[in-house]
C-alpha cells in the first residue's frame, strides 16, 4: 500500500486513488526518440500506481543485433544464474551477454541481478520447429524449470524493462534516458489481486510482444488453461500475461489479422452480433465457437505491441478509459489525455474511442485519425 | 470577464494536485472571486469542495473528477476536460470548451455542465434531483454508450452538431437503468440503442422551452445559431418504471 502517512493529507482522509496508467507512444516513419518522453508522461499519472510495479518496453532499440533474439533475465540467486546461463549454452549461440546497465535509485530496495543475452538459435532447433517457437519453448522452460530465474524479455530489436517502484523510479534505474525507439510502452503499477515483484510488473511479453493493462481479466482461469493446450505457461502470477500468449497465439500461430485477434479478445456483444450483416456475422459467430476461450473477460484498456505496430484496445463496454491523440507521425496512447498534452504541447488532435475498437498505428502507414478509424469499423 | 477586479492567477506547471486545490480554496475563502490557473496538467478535483461563488478559468487539461461535489463556482475549461467531471456536484457550473471523457455529470446532484464537444461513455450516469435541485447536463457533439445510466434525475441534453449529414448517434444502451429524469436527444435513435428501462415519450410545450433555454444557453458559451439548431425534431426519452430493478432480489 501506499505510505500514506509521508504523503501531507491536512484533509485526515485515507482514500486510496489507485489505478493503473498505461501510456504508449510510438513514430510511424520509424524515426526513434529515448525514453525521456514517455518516462515524463507516465511520470504524470503517478496516482494511478502505488509503487508496485513499472515498466516500459521499447521497440527498434538494438540495431546492431536485430537479427538476434535479445533475451532479458531476472535472477535472484546465483545458483539461477549459472544453471541458466549452462542451458543457454547448450540451446543457442550466445553472441553476447552483458549486464543490463543500471544506476543507483534511492527508491529501488532489493532489485534482482538482470542481465541481457544475445542469442541465435542457429543449429540447435529440431528441423520441424521454427526458431520462434523453439525460443517460445524454452522460456517456458526456464520460467517453470529453473530456481529464481524469469527470462521476462525475449524478442528480437526490442527489449522490456520493469520492477518493483514506481515507472520513473523504473525509468531511472535502467537508464532509459540512454535507449532509443520508434515505439515505447508503460505501465505504473496498482496490483489488485496478485502480489507486486519484479516479474510481475508490466509489460508481460513473449518473443517481441508485449502487454500493458489496466483493469483485471476475470477471465484468465479459461483462458490460461486454454493456452496451456498449446505450451504456454503462465508463470508470473498475474492476469495480464494471458494476453501476450494469446496474441502470439492468434497472429503469430494462427496467423490472423490483428484487426481480427481484437475481435476474438473484446467480441462483439451477442446483439451486436445479431445485427451485423450476414458474412460479418459468421465470421464473428465462428471467431467465437473457435476462440471463446481466449475472450477477455472484465474491463481492461490494454496496449500491445511488437515490431513495428502498436495496438490499443478496450473491454467492449469500455470500463477502463483510453485517450488517443495524433501529431504528425506520432500516436499516443494514454490512460489520461493530460499525460500526452505534457509531452506533445502542440497535439493536432485527441479522441476517445468506442469500447472494443482497437487504435492500430504501424510502421510505414500514417497514424490513424478518428475518421480513419470510424470508417474502417463500419466497413 | 470585469476588469474592474483583479484576477488571481496560479501557474499549475508541476504543482501537486492537493496543493493545487489547497490555494486555490484559499484564495475562494479569503474572496477571490475570479482566479485563472494556467498550465494546467491532470491535477485531480479541481474546485472540489469549494461552497461559494467564483469564476474560476482552466487553461491546459484538468484531471479526473473536476468539480467533485463542488457547490457553486463556475469553471471554465479552455480545453478538453477527463474523467468525472462534475462527480457528485452540488451546484455551480462547468463549461467545456472541447470534450469531456467518461462519466461525465457522475452522480451529480446539483449544477449544470455545458460540453461543448463529445462525452465518452456512461454520461449522465445516475444523476439525481430532489425538490427544487435538478441537475443538467448539455452535450454538443455526440456521446458513447450507456447515455444516462442509471438516471436518477435531472435534464441531460445531447446536440449532435458535429454529426455530419445523415450521421447518427451511435450510443447503445441508451438509458439502461434509468428511473428517473429526463433525456432530449436531437435527431432520433432506433430502439436498439436503448437501455429496457427507457422508452419514448411525446415532446410537450414545456419540454420546448426547456431546451430552447438551454439550446440558448450553450450557444451563449460556444456560438451557434439557435433557430437552426431547433429545426431538427428532438427525441425525448423517460423511464417506463419507477424502480426497474425492485424484483431483482426480492422475487
Amino acid at each position: 500500500m501506499k505510505h500514506l502517512d509521508r504523503v501531507q493529507n491536512p484533509h485526515g482522509d485515507d482514500k486510496v486513488i489507485d489505478a493503473c496508467s498505461i501510456f504508449g507512444m510510438m513514430d510511424v516513419s520509424g524515426k526513434r526518440f529515448s525514453g525521456e518522453d514517455i518516462t515524463r508522461a507516465i511520470a504524470n499519472m503517478h496516482d494511478r500506481g502505488n509503487g508496485l510495479g513499472g515498466g516500459f518496453a521499447v521497440y527498434g532499440v538494438y540495431p546492431d543485433m536485430a537479427d538476434a533474439y535479445a533475451f532479458h533475465i531476472m535472477y535472484m540467486s546465483r545458483q539461477g544464474q549459472s544453471e541458466t546461463e549452462d542451458f543457454l549454452k547448450d540451446r543457442f549461440d550466445v553472441i553476447r551477454d552483458e549486464d543490463v546497465l543500471t544506476r543507483a535509485t534511492p527508491r529501488i530496495v532489493n532489485p534482482p541481478l538482470v542481465r541481457r543475452y544475445f542469442l541465435k538459435v542457429g543449429q540447435h532447433r529440431p528441423a520441424e520447429q521454427s526458431d520462434d517457437d523453439y525460443v517460445v519453448d524454452r522460456v517456458m522452460h526456464i520460467n517453470t524449470c529453473i530456481q529464481d530465474t524469469f527470462v521476462f524479455s525475449s524478442g528480437k530489436d526490442m527489449a522490456v524493462f520493469k520492477g518493483v517502484g514506481y515507472p520513473e523510479e523504473i525509468s531511472e534505474y535502467f537508464c532509459l534516458e540512454q535507449y532509443e525507439g520508434y515505439l515505447w510502452t508503460a505501465h505504473g503499477r496498482f496490483p489488485t489481486n496478485t502480489p507486486g515483484w519484479w516479474g510481475g510488473a508490466h509489460p508481460f511479453s513473449i518473443l517481441d510482444w508485449t502487454v500493458v493493462h489496466n483493469g483485471e481479466i476475470s477471465s484468465y482461469g479459461t483462458n490460461r488453461r486454454y493456452l496451456e493446450q498449446f505450451g504456454y505457461h503462465c508463470t508470473m502470477q498475474t492476469d495480464t500475461e494471458v494476453v501476450a500468449y494469446a496474441v502470439d497465439l492468434l497472429v503469430r500461430k494462427h496467423r490472423l489479422p490483428v484487426e481480427v485477434a481484437t475481435t476474438v479478445m473484446a467480441a462483439p456483444l451477442w446483439s451486436d452480433i445479431e445485427r451485423s450483416p450476414d458474412g460479418e456475422q459468421k465470421l464473428l459467430l465462428t471467431l467465437r465457437q473457435v476462440y471463446g476461450s481466449l475472450l477477455l473477460n472484465g474491463p481492461f484498456t490494454i496496449i500491445i505491441a511488437h515490431n513495428g505496430e502498436m495496438i490499443g484496445l478496450t473491454d467492449r463496454i469500455r470500463l477502463r478509459p483510453l485517450t488517443v491523440g495524433t501529431k504528425g507521425d506520432v500516436l499516443y496512447l494514454s490512460s489520461e489525455e493530460a499525460a500526452i498534452r505534457l509531452i506533445c504541447p502542440g497535439l493536432e488532435s485527441a479522441w476517445i474511442p468506442m469500447g472494443g475498437e482497437p487504435v492500430i498505428g504501424m510502421v510505414g502507414m500514417p497514424a490513424p485519425t478518428c475518421e480513419t478509424l470510424a470508417t474502417v469499423m463500419r466497413k | 470577464m470585469t476588469q474592474t477586479e483583479k484576477v488571481a492567477r496560479i501557474d499549475a506547471a508541476g504543482i501537486y494536485y492537493r496543493d493545487l486545490n489547497a490555494r486555490l480554496r484559499e484564495m475562494v475563502n479569503n474572496g477571490a472571486s475570479q482566479v485563472e490557473l494556467v498550465n494546467v496538467c491532470g491535477q485531480r478535483y479541481i474546485g472540489t469542495n469549494l461552497n461559494r461563488p467564483a469564476e474560476i478559468a482552466i487553461y491546459g487539461t484538468p484531471g479526473n473528477d473536476l468539480g467533485a461535489f463542488m457547490d457553486g463556482p463556475r469553471i471554465t475549461v479552455h480545453g478538453n476536460a477527463q474523467d468525472g467531471c462534475g462527480n457528485t456536484m452540488n451546484n455551480g457550473e462547468i463549461i467545456v470548451h472541447g470534450h469531456a471523457g467518461d462519466i461525465t455529470g457522475l452522480s451529480a446532484r446539483g449544477g449544470r455542465i455545458f460540453v461543448r464537444d463529445d462525452v465518452g461513455y456512461r454520461a449522465g450516469i445516475h444523476m439525481k434531483e430532489y425538490g427544487e435541485k435538478k441537475p443538467v447536463l448539455v452535450i454538443g457533439g455526440t456521446a458513447q454508450d450507456f447515455f444516462g445510466e442509471y438516471m436518477a434525475g435531472g435534464a441531460v441534453v445531447l446536440l449532435g452538431l458535429n454529426l455530419k449529414e445523415g450521421e447518427r448517434h451511435r450510443a447503445k444502451f441508451i438509458g439502461t437503468g434509468m428511473h428517473g429524469g429526463v433525456i432530449y436527444l436531437r435527431g432520433s435513435v432506433d430502439s436498439y440503442q436503448l437501455g429496457r428501462e427507457v422508452g419514448g415519450a411525446t415532446l410537450e410545450e414545456e419540454d420546448f422551452n426547456t431546451i430552447r433555454k438551454l439550446v440558448n444557453e450553450y450557444a451563449g458559451y460556444f456560438g451557434g445559431d439557435v433557430d437552426e439548431i431547433m429545426k431538427l425534431p428532438f427525441t425525448k426519452l423517460v423511464p417506463l418504471y419507477l424502480r426497474p430493478y425492485g424484483r431483482l432480489y426480492t422475487p
